[in-house]
């Protein structure tokens, strides 16, 4: 492949590139994003490859393996175009089927569709399933039908115009301009303005300049910084070009976790590939303008996240975190004006440029602009990544796109912004999405996760964990994280285990006070944000746990018992067989009882006990029933009560 | 690991101590964990002191200064499994080959983690063995998995 050196060769080589792709050729296109390879989408492609090969269609139809599609619950998703007929939750034994009927025969094979739980009707084009009709998704549509290890994919759904629009029609200035009038937000967590990030560093004198990209995406429960760098990969290396263009950057980072393999992967391949065709490297589509990337991958600490720490790894050093008394835009990375974005972030910025501030304006709020991709998860239905326009009420995201909480369990909170955010409780449900608005109910928007919780969920237990998660990651260097964090842990576990004080709410807000004025930066500051949520809205099961020793939840371990209802007891044996304590006493025909002191409390006799008896209860804040006396226990049959 | 194999990935970044944390990842990738031998190697070839690796091999996550077993369990305790109960399968996990998160045991056979999501939510609580993701685990299935390991 030789270098693309203007924009007219571009045009032809995108032209070139389409008048190959035949629209009308059958295309079965397979998500392999990481939670799709975890379902076994790895062993479908290659039963797919293989039967094609059977039937001797290798030629005549193509295999597409994309990135993710979002909906990682029905994973693996397959897609046959050009009909655009989609399938769920796919398996290897459901492949010869899928070619000599849908792909052969143009038949629809209704078990594999999407049926709605309401109307229980088949529905056949993904665009229509409830889970993707509400979205919006403008950064995150595009990996549904690119192969990311193709940049022609890339190239042929219009990749890299509007890199070469800024090069050719527009000045750094101008581009700088045109994303600050867009008003994009910093799509990671503080949500500062891009644009005027970027200003700053354009108007440092300093002639060396980094542009960087954070896919240091740590918070436990949200994977849409991965799922776009594994997915599409092009879109974040454009938009990092785009940047350094902007402010007069020569070289970039991308700084990736190494958990994160096939994004690794996928990105180093974008980069070698855009070298080769001539988007990054010396001269780039013959503009003058020169521009390296290289991935630096991390080693596996939270706070790298913080856009100060990270820098200090990219040094080679611990990514601890520096006072910002001068701002990295100006003083960063070497001490150079440095521009950091998520990943999410540099995959809008192709967007503005091509289609203009004023389009991405028209989707979002007054404060808040463009859209959001929020990783959905917990107790709901349909987890995955949803990409929303800002604004959306968080009840339509999770009932309407989420499809609910399953079990019939009524939905509790939904805790926004990853450990450092907060719980929403239901009466704040209708609140639309956007960075000040999640501020203002005591949460914050974050990196976009979006854990729903239900009745079943305990709220202290959910602050003691990202206490936990916090001390653990707090990186030690300054003292109101490092010690305020490990004494609010201790007193939260304690208030889990039932050794609460009354004072403890009090010593905690003061500790929660400290942290938040004192800390060093963004993660110590806001630590204390999930216990103070959670107190400001579910302080009566603090109370509950504190005064009366119980979980209202039934989930604290220390605060509950299992118990087996000896009215309700059919002595069927399940549980005692699944027990894997050996707790449970009984046998044929004799009411089973639960040891308590080899119990485990680990929950499986309540899991498996069926339905439609229902004798395993979980007990919390008031004492153990007697058991019953022994000659009671044996069931005769046929002996009616 | 022998040194030459060490310097071949010290000069792969151009012995620049600015890369000592790519170095320390990639030889840890290879051989499992970091051996003072080693690291004497890397400290001399960068010129970075030892107390400096040894601050970022006691930092990050990704880094082992001691031997590790055969298979690495992984139980994702991220939020989503947490809600769903992750702490019940590091439970099972814990009480079975009788080793806490970061420990190896003394037949060299398990070493267990807890890592903070593996972007699988939808499969939660997931425990992962060897790379091999396990989804929707339950105590009783946890236990049977690992059985299967050796």
């Amino acid at each position: 492949m030789s270098r693309i050196n203007s924009p007219a060769e571009l045009e032809a080589f995108r032209k070139g590139i389409l008048s190959k792709r035949d629209p009308n050729k059958p295309c079965i296109t397979l998500c392999s994003g990481s939670a799709c390879h975890a379902t076994g989408s790895g062993e479908v492609a290659l039963s797919l490859e293989a039967e094609l090969e059977k039937q001797g269609l290798s030629e005549q139809v193509e295999i597409r393996k994309t990135g993710c599609h979002g909906y990682c619950e029905r994973g693996p998703i397959t897609i046959i175009r050009p009909e655009d007929i989609s399938y769920f939750q796919v398996q290897p034994e459901d492949v010869p089927e899928i070619i000599s009927e849908t792909v052969k025969g143009k038949k629809v094979i209704d078990r594999l569709l999407y049926t709605d739980p309401e109307t229980k009707e088949n529905i056949v084009q993904e665009s229509e399933i409830p889970f993707y009709k509400h979205q919006e998704r403008l950064v995150f549509g595009s990996n549904g039908s690119i192969d990311p290890k193709s940049i022609d994919d890339y190239l042929a759904i219009g990749g890299y115009s509007a890199l070469q629009k800024a090069l050719y029609d527009m000045t750094p200035e101008g581009v700088v301009a045109e994303v600050k009038k867009s008003n994009l937000r910093g799509r990671g967590g503080g949500g500062f303005p891009t644009g005027r990030k970027w200003e700053g560093s354009r108007n440092d004198p300093d002639p060396i300049k980094y542009v960087i990209v954070n896919a240091d995406e740590g918070d436990p429960g949200a994977y849409m910084d991965r799922s776009l760098l594994e997915g599409n990969p092009h879109s974040v290396l454009e938009g990092l070009t785009l940047g350094a263009y902007a402010i007069g950057s020569h070289e970039g980072y991308i700084y990736v976790r190494q958990e994160y393999p096939l994004a690794v992967e996928n990105v180093l391949l974008a980069i070698k590939t855009a070298e080769e065709y001539g988007f990054l490297g010396k001269n780039i589509l013959g503009s003058g303008f020169d521009f390296k990337v290289i991935v630096h991958q991390g080693a596996g600490a939270f706070v790298c996240g913080e856009s100060t720490a990270l820098m200090t790894a990219l040094e080679g050093r611990v990514g601890e975190p520096r006072p910002k008394y001068i701002r990295s835009n100006i003083k960063g990375l070497w001490e150079k004006p440095s521009v950091l974005n998520n990943v999410e972030t540099w995959a809008n910025v192709p967007l503005i440029i091509n289609k203009g501030a004023d389009w991405f304006t028209q989707y979002g709020t007054e404060g808040s602009k463009g859209t959001k991709i929020f990783s959905l998860v917990g107790k709901i239905v349909n987890t995955g990544l949803v990409e929303v326009p800002m604004g959306m009420p968080l009840r339509d995201i999770i009932f309407k796109i989420g499809g609910g909480i399953p079990g019939g369990k009524a939905f509790k909170a939904v805790q926004t912004g990853g450990p450092s955010g907060g719980c929403i409780p239901e009466e704040l449900l209708d609140l639309q999405v956007g960075f000040d608005e999640l501020a203002q109910a005591g949460s914050m928007m974050g990196s976009g996760g979006m854990i729903v919780m239900d009745e079943d969920t305990c709220m202290v237990d959910v602050a003691r964990y990202f206490i936990a998660f916090l001390t653990d990651e707090s990186c030690g260097k300054c003292a109101p994280c490092r010690e305020g964090l490990r004494q609010m842990l201790k007193i939260l576990t304690r208030i889990t285990e039932g050794k609460g004080k009354e004072e403890d709410i009090t010593t905690l807000k003061d500790l929660a006070e400290t942290a938040k004025e004192a800390a060093l930066c963004a993660l110590g500051k806001t630590a204390p944000n999930p216990f103070l949520s959670t107190l400001r809205f579910f302080e009566d099961e603090y109370e509950a746990h504190i005064k009366d020793k119980r979980c209202p939840a039934l989930s604290c371990k220390a605060l509950i018992a299992y118990h087996i209802d000896p009215a309700k007891c059919k002595a069927c044996m399940i549980c005692a067989r699944k027990c894997p304590a050996d707790a449970i006493d009984g046998g044929k025909n004799k009411i089973h009882m639960i040891d308590q002191d080899k119990c485990t409390k680990c929950g499986t006799c309540y899991e498996v006990c069926p339905p439609r008896f229902g004798a395993v209860q979980k007990i919390s804040g008031e004492p153990l029933p007697d058991p019953i006396p022994e000659e009671e226990r044996i069931i005769r049959k046929k002996k009616k009560k | 690991m022998d040194n030459d194999r060490i310097d071949q990935i010290i000069d792969k970044h151009q012995a620049e101590p600015s890369s000592l944390i790519q170095v320390m990842l990639e030889i840890q990738s290879e051989n499992n964990w970091l051996p003072k031998a080693t690291l004497d190697r890397v400290s001399e070839r960068l010129d970075v002191p030892l107390a400096r690796i040894l601050h970022i091999a006691t930092f990050y996550k990704a880094f082992s200064l001691v031997p590790k077993g055969r298979h690495s369990v992984h139980i994702c305790v991220g939020t989503a499994c947490h809600v769903r109960g992750a702490s019940r399968i590091l439970d099972t996990v814990e009480g079975q080959i009788g080793i806490k998160p970061g420990e190896t045991d003394l037949d060299l056979r398990f070493s267990l983690e807890v890592v903070n999501c593996l972007g699988c939510c939808a499969l939660g609580p997931v425990l992962e063995i060897d790379g091999k993701t396990h989804g929707k685990m339950t105590p009783g299935e946890t236990s049977d998995v690992l059985k299967n390991y050796e």
